[in-house]
């Protein structure tokens, strides 16, 4: 292992995104090893234990739930909506990240998204495919997802286009698929540098294939870097889109807490706030095992702490705005509505939530704060879970006591809510570790791009 | 020669091809025409003939079961039974002694569906509670299935030769030793058997038993007038009403026909001059909630306060000084209405209550007016605490040898003090004929499954005495008997069935073409002309006589002064409905609790106590102690705690058993409606209670909306005053082009009284599952239409609302904007369907509906119709849902269908008052009316016409379909100012 430290000791500071020392050859060496050589922490298999163990718990829940149906959860009248779209909507916002890592950042030449976007990009698509089974998952019918898609019947019937479900429908394929095809692309050359590098039949089959025959030609990198840019350019307004349109879940609504114009920027930037801290939440502890500070730098952590500062901001002011406009509004139903969020039998979820996304957050204003791993860690994980409150604000606490109070209710999660919910994680969980023993974390080939190398031969800018 | 010997010609053939022939029986030659047509084959004519025969023959034997007697359908011809078209047939209801009339409907046999009988003086076309879910009864899956013998299945006859041993036995005593005991029996032919038997032996005994009875009613009458007698309400002509604890619009003989009476002067449509309702009553009921005054007062106190009001009426001048501004007012508005006005004493209310509330009402001239008096409707008007007492007494003096319980569960409703079960030990031969294998039948030798009266042929008696004959709907499901057969079996005729019985007793008395007459009755549900005459009665003078009432409300000696009430329980009644689904699952009235009875406590008590809602109490009266949960209710007495007896069954079966606490136990047959003397102590554990209302305050909403009268005439729009409503043009969205119909459906919230018989109807009309105490608890509830309770004012004495509230059909709605695939849309008509098929449950609509009156099926709920008698209960033409499908009020669609296509048929528009939901037909206050707005002229058109109509969130632009009209009450100006009532209700 020591030949992969780098040549310098002390390791890269704060202003720099890959650690001194570094070649062409370093790089590969070190990224491609976790793969192809190293052998397979410890860590790897208690992580990948757990969340395969965690999977099973929620093939069990998601069986239960097939068998006996929707009851088993805790919706009930007038909480017609529970745990299931809180974590849709948690799962998307997360999934927000990697795409505004990989396309946004990319546009904007951001060099130092380069050694974070490849694991950022697959927690999109581990996160996507969560936030993907609970609209189905939470249906009365769920196997008859398929009427919510336009496909030609005898029938003629189409889903009912006013519906923000049917647009929620699109707006999260089509994200998952951009997020997949980026991703994939993404991976060519370096799929293509584990094949070569491979010694067994096995591995150089299946990397073989995935490669899709790459061999590194200046047309293949002219054409690849072309289709690249293309993809970022498409996937960006997704970044965008995507939590629109399920922000439209609740604002078609009549309900008072969901009824309200602010929520398509608010619920784009509560997405990217939660998607960097959940981007944080796995990266500390990957550079930290796999020694990967060299290439996840300090500059890194810095950088997206203060993403994560200033989109806790943003919806910091949302907050304000949407208590503001309550009170502005005159409507009675709106004013209680935030009262009783302030007051009624979920107040402690509501001050959870301000302690977790605006009182938390505040503490990067600071340096020493934000370039201490730990204390990242701790607040990137704070702000998850302040994240997940949010939800559960909007969701539960606007329907369990709108307009008549003789249908106020109130919304208990049961053993099974929580079955599915941890039941994600671990899913997420295992898939992630999955990915981490099989495929390079971070790319190599855009990593080779940043060492002193590649400067020599990089084109003067025009 | 010697001749050949002669042999004698044989007697039998020597050869013979057949045992017949050898017998000498001349074998029948084959030559029958049948055979014939057989033999030389069958023409064309022929084949088709016979093949007509089988299949109208084959017809005969189809799988429903068919009384063979005839019956005679109300509307239609039943050799005329089509499929698909239900009939309706005629018949009653009895309960405890009084009937309801009823028409049943019937799919090819089967009932499905029970309405109010329009010809009957106790229905006037509606249902109460009882009567609509008695269909569920029928169907019961837990009703038994068999006759035993010590838990062991006997055959009828076995049962016949045991009772003819057990009479003949007791036939050496003249009868002695044998002991009758039923319900009370309002059946005249029952009474005739009875009494007919007791003549033949005259020492055997007939004892009446049943909790709610009308003791305190008859020995009040007697002491008032020297007899027992039945009172005729016409609450239409008064003008003035006082409840004395009396919750006559919820229970007790004819009231459905008071609450019709009442409400028809309450309507803010077509107003006449509205009543004024004064209540004083301890547990807040369906009639203390419709009152424009109620003052809580605890049971003891109710009847100081009669003889204040006597007195201040009468001029007497005895304590009149010191009376409390409430008496003075009631007295002298009752003063003001002399022979418009009307005194009621509650069943529960001691005997010493209901004399001076007849002195009351003859004073005031109200007797002929509002009141008349006729011979009691049950057979034999006796105390049924004393009747049951005696026989208790002598079983466990041994003297009773025979006991045959005819109905009824004494076995459960014994008050505690009796020890009923221990001395039935001691009856050698006892059997029991019930609908269940209940805790009587445990006990009894013998078990005889009774007939349900759906089954049966019997007759019974309306609070006026109209007669009725019963006629069964359906054979019995499981061979039950009925009582009047269980009575002949101790008779010399022991087969006779029941329709020879009743039909016998009648023959002598409907005079002249019986035929005709019989006929006649049971297509009209009624006998023409059978009513009592009114009785000519004067009340004696009730000063002096507080000594001379009975000692039923006895004083337990206790420490503190808290108060107990035992009261019949307002959905399953004395027990006997524990078992009925519906009834369990439908929010009481007021404390919208359901499958519990609970200790309902005044929150001051509460709070004296530091007990909260749900907290067990272990309650200690008379030296007897029973656990049960507290339930707080705004509106109770304060030192007085209410229990409910008919809850605690241990052999209900799978729905009943294991519900509520059962207050038998803590009663006593000296004071069955309870007494003071109560300790309260905490058990130190709660009980999860369910409730489908958690919340009582409107929040300062416009959603119930009231005013006085005398705000009411001043701006009669008051109700559009409290909310502004956005107007029609105020849409992005172009209306819907108008139709030849457009549905809609007005609700007056002044007439309801909250009863709950619409949540009933729509269940039994829509097949509405229930889903169980649990599922309830978790919001998972059915209910279609739901009645909706709201508190408004003091927690001491709150003013009470009722809300029916079914779809809204909005024309904006919210809910068909938002489902994905399109499975709740719009008609042209203005319904907003369901499509049970498309649904894939998102479950958005109902979040989004801001009503909340959609229901999901969670789990699959419609399970409850697989058992092979559950489903003959399902109204074949409304789809039963599935799970994870969403549903709600259709304004009973498949009704609007049958009419459009009668009107269709006949090239002419719907009438209006064709189409009747299921909630407007049982409504005993014709509280909602429902028809077509694009007829001008139509009801539903006038209602909405009304200043006082109203939609329920009108401002969030949903035009609702379903509007209301809003509650007017009639206070009394001098007990405002005086500020007795509600002082916060007039400043809210």
């Amino acid at each position: 292992m020591s030949d992969l430290e780098p040549t310098t000791p002390g390791g890269p500071t704060d202003r720099e995104i890959i650690g001194p020392g570094h070649t062409f050859g370093s790089v590969t060496d070190k990224i491609s090893s976790i793969v192809l050589t190293r052998k397979t922490p410890m860590f790897w298999t208690v992580g990948f234990g757990i969340g395969f163990l965690l999977t099973i718990l929620m093939l069990f829940a998601i069986g239960t739930l097939f068998v006996r149906g929707v009851g088993i959860w805790g919706v009930n009248a007038p909480v017609g909506w529970g745990f299931a779209i809180v974590n849709f909507v948690w799962w998307i916002g997360i999934g927000h990240a990697g795409t505004l890592i990989s396309a946004i950042l990319l546009l904007l030449r951001q060099e130092w998204r380069t050694s974070i976007n490849r694991f950022a990009e697959a927690m999109t698509l581990f996160a996507v495919a969560q936030a993907g089974m609970y609209p189905i998952l939470h249906l009365g019918r769920p196997w008859l997802a398929y009427w919510l898609t336009p496909y030609p019947n005898t029938m003629a019937l189409w889903p009912q286009w006013r519906s923000p479900l049917v647009w929620d429908v699109f707006a999260v394929s089509t994200y998952a698929t951009v997020s997949l095809l980026f991703w994939f692309v993404g991976l060519i050359p370096d799929l293509a540098t584990l094949r070569d590098r491979s010694k067994k039949k096995l591995p150089q089959i299946v990397y073989g294939m995935l490669a899709m025959g790459w061999r590194g030609s200046a047309m293949h990198w002219h054409r690849y870097d072309m289709a690249y840019l293309l993809l970022a350019g498409i996937a960006t307004p997704l970044v965008v889109s995507v939590h629109t349109v399920v922000s439209f879940d609740f604002t078609i609504g009549i309900i008072p807490g969901w009824h309200s114009t602010i929520f398509p920027p608010y619920f784009v930037a509560g997405a990217i706030y939660g998607g960097f801290a959940m981007v944080l939440t796995i990266a500390i502890p990957l550079r930290a095992v796999y020694r990967l500070e060299d290439f996840v730098t300090l500059r890194h952590l810095q950088n997206m702490a203060k993403i994560l500062l200033a989109t806790g901001l943003i919806v910091g002011y949302g907050y304000m705005i949407e208590a503001f406009m309550s009170w502005y509004s005159g409507s009675p139903y709106e004013k209680f509505m935030m009262w009783n969020r302030m007051t009624g039998p979920y107040a402690p979820i509501f001050w959870g939530l301000m302690l977790c996304n605006i009182v938390t957050p505040q503490f990067l204003w600071w340096k020493s704060v934000r370039t201490s791993p730990l204390g990242l860690w701790i607040i990137a994980v704070i702000v998850n879970i302040g994240m997940w409150l949010e939800r559960f604000v909007i969701v539960i606490t606007s329907l369990h006591r709108d307009f008549l109070p003789s249908s106020w209710g109130m919304y208990y999660p049961t053993g099974f809510d929580w079955a599915t919910y941890i039941g994600t994680i671990g899913f997420f969980v295992a898939l992630f570790f999955l990915f981490i023993r099989f495929l390079p974390m971070i790319s190599i080939f855009e990593m080779r791009t940043l060492v002193p190398e590649a400067e020599a031969v990089k084109e003067p800018e025009p | 020669m010697k001749s050949l010997p002669v042999y004698p010609q044989p007697q039998r053939p020597r050869f013979w091809r057949s045992l017949e022939e050898l017998e000498g029986i001349e074998r029948r030659e084959e030559t029958s025409q049948e055979a014939l047509a057989w033999a030389k084959g069958m023409d064309r004519r022929e084949l088709f003939k016979f093949g007509g025969v089988s299949l109208a023959l084959a017809g005969l034997t189809a799988c429903t079961r068919q009384p063979t007697e005839k019956i005679i359908p109300y509307v239609r011809q039943p050799e005329e039974i089509k499929p698909g078209t239900p009939l309706f047939f005629a018949t009653a209801m009895p309960l405890s002694g009084y009937a309801t009339g009823l028409l049943v409907e019937s799919h090819m046999g089967r009932p499905t569906k029970v309405e109010g009988n329009p010809l009957h003086p106790a229905s006037l076309g509606a249902t109460d509670l009882f009567s609509q879910a008695s269909i569920y009864g029928l169907y019961d899956p837990d009703r038994s299935q068999s006759l035993t013998y010590l838990g062991e299945i006997r055959a009828w006859p076995a049962f016949l030769s045991a009772m003819r041993l057990a009479v003949e036995k007791a036939r050496e005593k003249k009868g002695a030793g044998l002991r009758i005991l039923t319900e009370t029996v309002g059946s005249p032919t029952l009474g005739a058997q009875l009494r007919a038997l007791l003549m033949e032996l005259p020492e055997a005994k007939w004892h009446q038993w049943e909790p709610a009875n009308r003791d305190n009613a008859w020995a009040g009458a007697a002491m008032a007038f020297g007899q027992p007698l039945d009172p005729v309400l016409d609450v239409s002509k008064a003008d003035v009403i006082l409840s004395l604890d009396a919750d006559f619009f919820s229970c007790g003989p004819g009231h459905l026909k008071s609450v019709a009476d009442f409400a028809a002067r309450r309507r803010t449509r077509n107003r006449t001059a509205m009543n004024r309702l004064y209540c004083v009553e301890a547990a807040p009921g369906v009639t203390g909630a419709s009152a424009d005054h109620r003052l809580p007062m605890r049971a003891s106190q109710v009847e100081a306060f009669a003889r204040t009001v006597a007195a201040l009426v009468g001029g007497g001048g005895g304590g009149a000084s010191s009376a409390s501004p409430f008496a003075q007012a009631v007295a002298e508005d009752l003063k003001a209405h002399r022979g418009k006005s009307l005194v009621v004493a509650g069943d529960y209310q001691p005997p010493a209550v209901h004399a001076i509330a007849h002195a009351l009402n003859d004073a005031l001239g109200n007797t002929g007016q509002t009141v008349s008096w006729i011979e009691p409707i049950p057979v034999k008007p006796e105390s049924h605490a004393d009747s049951f007492r005696r026989l208790v007494a002598d079983m466990e003096s041994g003297a009773v040898e025979t006991l045959v319980i005819v109905g009824g569960n004494p076995a459960f409703t014994a008050p505690g003090d009796l020890g009923f079960a221990k001395a039935l030990d001691k009856v050698k031969v006892s059997a029991h004929l019930s609908l269940h294998q209940d805790e009587t039948s445990t006990l009894c030798r013998w078990h005889v499954p009774e007939a349900h009266y759906l089954e049966s042929w019997s007759d019974a008696r309306a609070f006026d005495g109209t007669a009725s004959i019963l006629q069964p709907l359906i054979a019995p499901l499981y061979g039950g008997k009925t009582a009047h057969e269980v009575i002949a079996a101790l008779t010399s005729q022991p087969e006779r069935t029941s329709y020879e019985i009743v039909r016998d007793y009648w023959k002598d008395r409907m005079g002249g073409d019986f035929e005709g007459a019989w006929r006649r009755a049971l297509h009209d549900g009624v006998i023409e002309g059978s009513a009592s005459a009114r009785k000519t009665v004067r009340a004696g003078s009730t000063t002096g006589r507080e000594g001379q009432a009975p000692p039923l409300r006895h004083e337990a000696g206790g420490r503190t002064d808290l108060e107990i009430q035992f009261r019949a329980d307002p959905t399953v009644y004395d027990g006997r409905f524990a078992n009925n689904g519906w009834l369990q699952e439908l929010p009481k009235a007021v404390t919208k609790l359901t499958w519990d009875n609970a200790v309902l406590l005044a929150p001051a008590t509460a709070k004296k106590l530091n007990v909260a809602s749900e907290d067990v109490l272990r309650l200690t009266w008379d030296g007897r102690s029973v656990e049960a949960p507290a339930w707080i209710v705004p509106g109770h007495a304060e030192d007085s705690a209410t229990l409910h007896f008919g809850y605690g069954r241990t052999h209900a079966g799978t729905l009943g058993s294991k519900t509520g606490f059962s207050a038998s136990a803590l009663q006593s047959s000296k004071a069955l409606a309870g007494g003071s003397g109560l300790e309260i102590a905490k058990a130190g554990r709660t009980y999860a209670l369910v409730t489908t209302q958690h919340h009582q305050n409107m929040e300062g909403r416009a959603i119930v909306r009231a005013a006085t009268l005398e705000e009411f005439e001043k701006t009669p729009e008051f109700a559009h005053e409290m909310e502004e409503a956005p107007g029609p043009e105020e849409s992005m969205y172009a209306h819907y082009p108008p139709h030849e119909y457009a549905w809609a459906m007005a609700i007056d919230l002044n007439a309801c009284t909250g009863c709950g018989a619409c949540t009933l109807a729509c269940q039994a009309e829509n097949n509405i599952p229930t889903v169980g105490k649990k599922e309830v608890s978790r919001g998972h509830a059915m209910h279609w239409i739901r009645v909706d309770r709201y508190f408004e004012g003091s927690e001491a004495n709150p003013a009470t609302y009722h809300q029916p509230v079914p779809c809204m059909h909005c024309e904006n709605a919210p809910c068909e904007l938002v489902c994905p695939v399109g499975a709740t849309v719009h008609s042209a008509e203005g319904l907003n369907d369901m499509v049970y098929n498309r649904c894939v449950g998102t479950r958005y609509c109902a979040n989004n509906c801001p009503y909340k009156v959609r229901h999901f099926n969670y789990f699959h709920y419609g399970t409850q119709f697989r058992p092979p008698s559950m489903r003959m209960l399902a109204n074949p033409e409304v789809t039963v849902r599935w799970r994870g499908v969403m549903e709600k009020c259709t304004y009973c669609v498949q009704r609007i269908t049958v009419a459009k296509i009668g009107a269709e048929k006949e090239n002419r528009r719907v009438r209006d008052g064709e189409i009747v939901t299921a909630c407007q037909q049982a409504c005993p206050a014709k509280a909602i009316v429902f028809g077509d707005l694009a007829d001008a002229s139509s009801e539903v058109s006038n209602a909405r016409k009304s200043p006082a109509n109203y939609g329920l969130l009108e401002d969030l632009g949903t035009r609702p379909r379903t509007t209301y009209l809003a509650a007017v009450r009639n206070p009394n100006p001098s007990l405002e100012k005086t500020g007795v009532w509600d002082v916060e209700r007039k400043t809210s």
